[in-house]
C-alpha cells in the first residue's frame, strides 16, 4: 500500500516510522525541514499526570510505553529521552484536596501515582509551606527535534521517502477514493491513503483534501533560563495546569511547568492564548509565568532569562486529538489536533494510524479501542461536519 | 513621569543621537534609552566620566565636534525637560500597543539590582548599531583572542592595551583604526592580515572619488601604521591559534582567490593577543519581533529595509545608522536625521518648525551607502574560509558544538538553515544566543544567501525577579 504521509513533525514522523516498519510504501511530504513547525516550539512533555481518564489517556498510555520501544530501538541518547517523572503540587490544602481525587480517578484507569506529602524531599528547591503533591513516575522528557530527525531517519531505513513540496488537493478515482495527492508544484504523489499529519496546519491541509476538520491554533510561550547546575529533578507544575489543559475559556491563561534540561537552562511554560497565528511578543504573558516560576522555586528570582520563543499548539473544539479516517474521501486518514500533547502523543498516534492502515492490530494499537477519537464525532451521519 | 512622549529611540550611538537632537529640535517630546553609562555609542565611546581627565581619547576618535555639538543639544534639551535621557538601560523587548509601541527595559543605574520600566510613544525609532562579525578558527577560543571591536571598545572605554604582541585579522577598513589606535597605545602590532587583495577598491572608483573624507581617513591611519612600522599583509588570513591556557602563536597564511590557504605559505608569529573583525552584523533583535521587513545589505548579512525616509516596514517603525545595513558613523548621523524628519512629518505635528524634506541629508546618506556598498564588495568574506576548519573546532563556544556536528547536520538531516542546525545540535542555544556563531553556522549551511539572525524575542538577558515585580508594578514612563 503507498501511504503519503503529510507533515514532517513529530506526528508525521511517528507515523512514517511505524508504517515503514509494517512493510507500507510511505512518502513523507513536507514544504519544509523536518520537526520545523509547533514540534521545534514545545518542550518536549511526555506525560500522563494532565490527562483526565478517557480516549486521550488511554492514548497516552500506549504512547508512553511505545516511546520506551522507540529509546531501546534507536537509543534513549539519539532523543535524549528522560524518565525524570513528574510532580504536580497543590499551593492550598483545597487545591491538595482536589489534585488527591484527581488522581484517583487516574489512577483507576492505570496510571501510577504516588502521593507526595513532604514535596521538598523531591525537589529541595521549591518554596516552602506547600501543603502537598502528587508524584507521577511515567512522566517523562524527550528532544522533540532530535526525536522528529531520529524517528524519520528510521522510517528512511525501512523504506520510507521524503519530499518536499505542499500538499495541494487530493487526486481521486472511482467512488471517490484516493488516488494521489498533487503538490502545489503539479507533482502528483499516488497514493491510497494520505495521513494528514500537519498539526497546526491539518485544518487547510484537510480541506485541500476535501475532508475539512477543525484545528485551532493556541499560542504558548516557554521560557528559558540560562544554564545552572542541577536543581530541578523532575517536571513539576502547579495543580492549576490540570484545570486548564482541559479548558475552554477564551483569552489567557497561564499555569506554571518548570523543569530542568540535560544542557543546565530550565524551562518555564506554558501560556495558553486564543489569539490565531498573532507571533506578536506579549511581554505581560512573560513576566506572569516569570511570577508564577518565582512562586514554586524561589531560588529563580536571581537567575537570567536568555530565551523565550512561541508556537502554536493544534486543537480541536473538543480538545481530543482527531485520529482515523475519514469517512467522506475513502483514503484520508487525520493525525492532528492533538494541542499540547503531540509530542507525547505521537508514537501512539504513529501505531494506531498504521493500524487502521493495515485493518488489524500493531505494536499493541487496536483501532476498536480508540474510536472516541475518530473523525466521525464531528459529522453527522450524511457526512456533513456538525 | 506621566507627560506623553513623541517618539522613543532606542539607542544613544550616532544614528540616536543625530535623531534624537532633530526630532526635539523640531518640537518633539523624546525618551532616548541607551544601556551605557554615557551617550555616544561603541563609535564614541567615552571612559567613565571620573576617569576621562586622566585617560585621555580624544586622539582615538573620528568627528568629535559633531559628538560634542549632539552632547551639547541634548544636554540643553534635556534641561528643558523635553528631552528624557534614560542610561544604563537595557532594552529587552518591544511590543506593540494600542496606540505605538511599547519598550520595555531593566533599569540597571543601581546594578545588580535591575528594575522594569516600560516606555510608551506613538512612535519608534531603533538604532541598536551592530556587532563584530566573527568566523571560526582553529584556536579562536584561546584566552587572548579577542574581536576587533572589543580591542577598539577597551581602548575608548578604558584606556586598556590588552596585549603587547597583537595579531589583527580579517577584513575590511575597521581593522586599520584598530591597529593605530594600538600601536598609538604602545602595542607592538606585529601584523594585520587583510583577507582581500590590494586592488579590490580600485574596482569602485566613483564611490571612493565622492567620498573624500574617506580618503584622508585611510591616509591618516596609514601614516601611522608606517611611523609604527605595522606590516598591512593583503590576501593573508589568520588561519589558527595555539598556546598553553592563551594564546601564544598565531598561524597565518596567504590566500587563494577563493580565500583557501595556499599550502607552503603558513607562518608561525609569536604573539599574546589576537583581533578578529569580518565586518559588522546589523543588530535587528528589537526589529524583527514587531514584523520589521528586511532587505539584503550588500556585505552577507541582511539588515531592517527602510524607505528613503528611514521607515521601516511597520508603519510608526524607524531604524537608522548600522540596523540599515553597516556603513559607519557619519552615514548614521545622516540617517538619524532623516529618520527624525520623517517622524515629524508622520505625526503631523502642525506649526512644528524643522518638518523641511531634508534633500541634502537624503543625499549625504545616497553617497555613504554607494561608498559602504563599495567597501562590503571589496571585503567580502572570503568563500573558501570553511577551508581553515578541523572537524573538531568549535563553531559555538556556549554550548561547545563542533564544525563537524554542524556538518554532519547538514549532510544527515539536510538542515538548510542556522536554526535547523540550532535545533539539532544546541549550536547557538547558549548564553550569547548565537550572536557569535550565528553568521558562521549561516555560511557552514546556506552559503550564498545573506545572513538573517535568529529571532530573539529576549533581547537581552534579564532576572526572572525583576520579571515577576514588573507584572505588579512596572513604573511607567507614559
Amino acid at each position: 500500500m503507498k501511504v503519503v504521509v503529510v507533515g514532517a513533525g513529530i506526528v508525521g514522523a511517528a507515523c512514517a516510522f511505524h508504517a515503514a516498519a509494517a512493510g507500507l510504501d510511505v512518502t513523507v511530504l513536507d514544504r519544509g525541514p523536518v520537526g520545523a513547525g509547533t514540534t521545534s516550539r514545545g518542550e518536549g512533555n511526555i506525560l500522563l499526570s494532565d490527562k483526565e481518564p478517557g480516549p486521550e489517556l488511554e492514548l497516552a498510555r500506549l504512547s508512553r510505553d511505545l516511546w520506551d520501544e522507540v529509546g531501546e530501538e534507536l537509543g534513549p541518547e539519539t532523543v535524549e529521552l528522560e524518565a525524570k517523572g513528574g510532580l504536580v503540587v497543590a499551593s492550598t490544602p483545597e487545591a491538595l484536596g482536589a489534585l488527591h481525587a484527581f488522581a484517583a480517578r487516574q489512577a483507576g484507569a492505570g496510571v501510577r501515582t504516588q502521593a507526595v506529602e513532604r514535596v521538598g524531599e523531591l525537589e529541595p528547591h521549591i518554596a516552602p509551606g506547600l501543603p502537598g503533591g502528587v508524584h507521577y513516575p511515567q512522566d517523562a522528557q524527550v528532544q522533540p527535534v532530535l526525536a522528529a530527525a531520529a524517528l524519520l531517519r528510521a522510517a528512511v531505513r525501512h523504506g520510507a521517502r521524503t519530499h518536499t513540496g505542499e500538499a495541494a488537493a487530493a487526486v481521486t478515482g472511482a467512488g471517490g477514493r484516493i488516488t494521489g495527492v498533487r503538490t502545489a508544484d503539479g507533482t502528483v504523489l499516488p497514493a491510497e491513503a494520505v495521513v494528514n499529519a500537519a498539526g497546526t496546519w491539518g485544518g487547510e491541509v484537510g480541506r485541500r483534501l476535501g475532508a475539512p476538520v477543525e484545528i485551532l491554533p493556541r499560542r504558548g510561550f516557554v521560557l528559558v533560563t540560562e544554564p545552572l547546575p542541577p536543581m530541578i529533578r523532575h517536571k513539576v507544575y502547579s495543580a492549576d495546569y490540570v484545570a486548564n489543559v482541559a479548558s475552554s475559556d477564551e483569552g489567557l491563561e497561564t499555569s506554571c511547568v518548570v523543569e530542568g534540561t540535560r544542557a543546565g537552562t530550565i524551562l518555564i511554560g506554558a501560556s495558553r492564548e486564543r489569539v490565531g497565528f498573532d507571533t506578536a511578543m506579549n511581554p505581560a504573558v512573560v513576566a506572569t509565568l516569570a511570577a508564577q516560576a518565582c512562586r514554586l522555586f524561589p531560588f529563580l528570582r536571581g537567575v537570567h532569562l536568555i530565551r523565550a520563543y512561541r508556537g502554536f499548539r493544534p486543537y480541536c473544539p473538543d480538545h481530543l486529538p482527531v485520529i482515523g479516517p475519514d469517512p467522506r474521501v475513502p483514503g484520508v486518514v487525520h493525525a492532528c489536533g492533538h494541542e499540547g500533547a503531540g509530542i507525547g502523543l505521537a508514537p501512539g498516534t504513529g501505531a494506531l494510524v498504521t493500524a487502521q492502515l493495515l485493518g488489524r492490530p500493531w505494536r499493541g494499537a487496536d483501532p476498536v479501542a480508540h474510536t472516541g477519537l475518530l473523525p466521525d464525532r464531528f459529522l453527522t451521519t450524511g457526512g456533513v461536519p456538525k | 513621569m506621566s507627560e506623553s512622549r513623541d517618539l522613543v529611540v532606542v539607542g544613544a550611538g550616532p544614528a540616536g543621537m543625530a535623531a534624537a537632537a532633530t526630532a526635539l529640535d523640531g518640537g518633539l517630546r523624546v525618551v532616548l534609552v541607551d544601556s551605557g553609562a554615557a551617550p555616544g555609542g561603541q563609535f564614541w565611546r567615552h571612559p567613565a566620566l571620573f576617569a576621562r581627565e586622566t585617560l585621555p581619547t580624544a586622539d582615538l576618535h573620528h568627528g568629535l565636534s559633531t559628538y560634542r555639538a549632539l552632547c551639547s543639544t541634548l544636554s540643553a534639551h534635556e534641561r528643558t525637560g523635553r528631552l528624557t535621557l534614560l542610561l544604563n538601560h537595557h532594552v529587552w523587548t518591544t511590543a506593540r500597543d494600542e496606540d505605538g509601541f511599547a519598550v520595555h527595559a531593566m533599569d540597571r543605574g543601581r546594578a545588580p539590582e535591575e528594575e522594569a520600566v516600560v516606555l510608551r510613544a506613538p512612535a519608534l525609532l531603533v538604532a541598536t548599531g551592530a556587532y563584530d562579525r566573527q568566523l571560526p578558527f582553529p584556536g579562536w577560543d584561546l584566552p587572548g583572542v579577542l574581536t576587533a571591536g572589543g580591542l577598539q571598545s577597551l581602548l575608548k572605554g578604558g584606556g586598556v592595551v590588552p596585549g603587547r604582541r597583537v595579531v589583527l585579522g580579517g577584513t575590511g577598513p575597521f581593522l586599520l583604526p584598530v591597529a593605530a589606535a594600538l600601536a598609538a597605545r604602545g602595542a607592538k602590532v606585529v601584523a594585520v592580515c587583510e583577507a582581500a587583495a590590494p586592488s579590490a577598491w580600485l574596482r569602485h572608483p566613483a564611490a571612493l572619488l565622492r567620498n573624500p573624507a574617506k580618503w584622508a581617513e585611510g591616509a591618516r591611519y596609514a601614516g601611522t601604521l608606517a611611523r609604527h612600522r605595522v606590516p598591512v599583509r593583503t590576501r593573508t588570513a589568520i588561519v589558527g591559534a595555539e598556546g598553553e591556557g592563551r594564546v601564544a602563536v598565531v598561524r597565518t597564511a596567504a590566500l587563494d582567490t577563493d580565500g583557501r590557504p595556499l599550502p607552503g605559505t603558513e607562518r608561525r608569529i609569536e604573539a599574546d593577543t589576537v583581533g578578529v573583525g569580518w565586518g559588522f552584523v546589523p543588530q535587528l533583535d528589537l526589529l524583527l519581533p514587531l514584523g520589521c521587513g528586511l532587505g539584503d545589505a550588500g556585505d552577507g548579512t541582511m539588515a531592517a529595509a527602510v524607505d528613503d525616509g528611514q521607515r521601516t516596514t511597520v508603519p510608526g517603525l524607524y531604524a537608522a545608522g548600522e540596523t540599515c545595513g553597516v556603513g559607519g558613523a557619519a552615514l548614521a548621523v545622516s540617517e538619524g536625521r532623516v529618520a527624525a524628519v520623517s517622524v515629524l512629518t508622520d505625526l503631523c505635528a502642525p506649526g512644528r518648525p524643522g518638518t523641511r524634506r531634508p534633500a541634502a541629508e537624503r543625499r549625504a546618506v545616497a553617497r555613504h551607502r554607494a561608498f559602504a556598498r563599495a567597501m562590503a564588495q571589496a571585503h567580502p568574506l572570503p568563500p573558501a574560509w570553511p577551508a581553515w576548519l578541523t572537524d573538531d573546532t568549535p563553531v559555538c563556544r556556549c554550548e561547545e558544538v563542533t564544525a563537524g556536528a554542524v556538518r554532519s547536520a547538514r549532510a544527515d538531516h539536510s538542515a538548510a538553515d542556522h536554526r535547523q542546525v540550532k535545533q539539532l545540535t544546541r549550536a547557538g542555544m547558549g548564553w550569547c544566543q548565537g550572536r557569535m556563531c550565528g553568521p558562521a553556522v549561516h555560511c557552514l549551511v546556506a552559503r550564498g544567501e545573506p545572513y538573517a539572525p535568529a529571532e530573539r524575542l529576549i533581547a537581552t538577558p534579564v532576572t526572572l525577579g525583576a520579571l515577576a515585580d514588573s507584572g505588579e508594578s512596572t513604573s511607567d514612563h507614559t
